[in-house]
């Protein structure tokens, strides 16, 4: 697992890239955890492009990170899913609470 | 029913397995010539399954946990996960959505997704004497050249 981060204008992207499971997970809580700390944006993107493989241990990553977000007044967006990941995140209905978009939206 | 293939493979309860136990099942389910969409169903329960076997039947210690696939009927592939661990007492109530036993660390959807990813999920259990996870799931041949 791979996480990079990328900060402008109140908005943190976090791109994850590989497989993100229960082995995996830890380091990744902590990883957007310490961006979080560091930044404290607005809006949180967590990119998915390079995401391989998810389980639903990268579900309770997301709930951590939405909930970090949100008891810091700031919201969060989840992006660019691949079919693997993206069936995951649609069968525990996450998308009732973060917003799942397809594409990356052109920022203006 | 007729066995056509099988493997079995033992290993301990190490987090670093979980990437190897699904990676070895898409590749044996490879010979069924499954879509993408079809691995990653196996990928993913397979997931589920061995890292529930490594949170929960052996939260304290390193356990054996043994992967069983065999190919049923040359169509059917039927994954069996097994540990010696700690059993669950209430399966019922394992099986919820959202319920989990595991803190903020886990999900509770464990069970939820093999059940919606796989056509059959049958869970046996035992407190103290372990738990064995079946699954079946049928790869539909596809024409070869259309």
């Amino acid at each position: 697992m791979k996480i990079a981060s990328e900060y402008s204008d109140g908005r943190l992207t976090v791109y994850l890239a590989g497989e993100l499971d229960h082995h995996s997970a830890k380091m990744t809580v902590s990883g957007i955890a310490e961006s979080i700390d560091r930044y404290l944006p607005r809006d949180l993107v967590l990119d998915l492009t390079q995401l391989g493989f998810m389980d639903s241990s990268g579900i309770a990553v997301i709930v951590r990170s939405y909930k970090k977000m949100r008891d810091a007044g700031g919201r969060m967006y989840i992006e660019n899913p691949q079919q693997q990941p993206l069936k995951v995140l649609d069968a525990s209905g996450i998308d009732r609470m973060i917003p799942i978009a397809a594409k990356r939206e052109v920022t203006t | 029913m007729t066995v056509t293939n099988y493997i079995k493979l033992e290993f301990p309860s190490c987090s670093s397995n979980e990437s190897f136990a699904r990676a070895a099942a898409a590749g044996f389910a490879a010979q069924l010539d499954p879509t993408l969409d079809e691995l990653g169903d196996i990928k993913t329960s397979v997931s589920e399954a061995v890292t529930n076997c490594i949170v929960h039947a052996y939260p304290d210690s390193i356990g054996t946990i043994t992967m069983r696939l065999r190919i049923l009927d040359g169509e059917k592939l039927e994954i069996t996960i097994r540990d010696k661990g700690r059993g669950i007492s209430d399966l019922q109530q394992a099986m919820l959505p959202m319920y989990t036993t595991g803190g903020e660390e886990r999900s509770g959807m464990g069970f939820t997704i093999m059940e919606s990813f796989m056509d059959k999920l049958k869970v046996k259990s035992a407190p103290g004497k372990g738990t064995t996870v079946t699954m079946l799931r049928t790869i539909r041949q596809r024409r070869a050249f259309r």
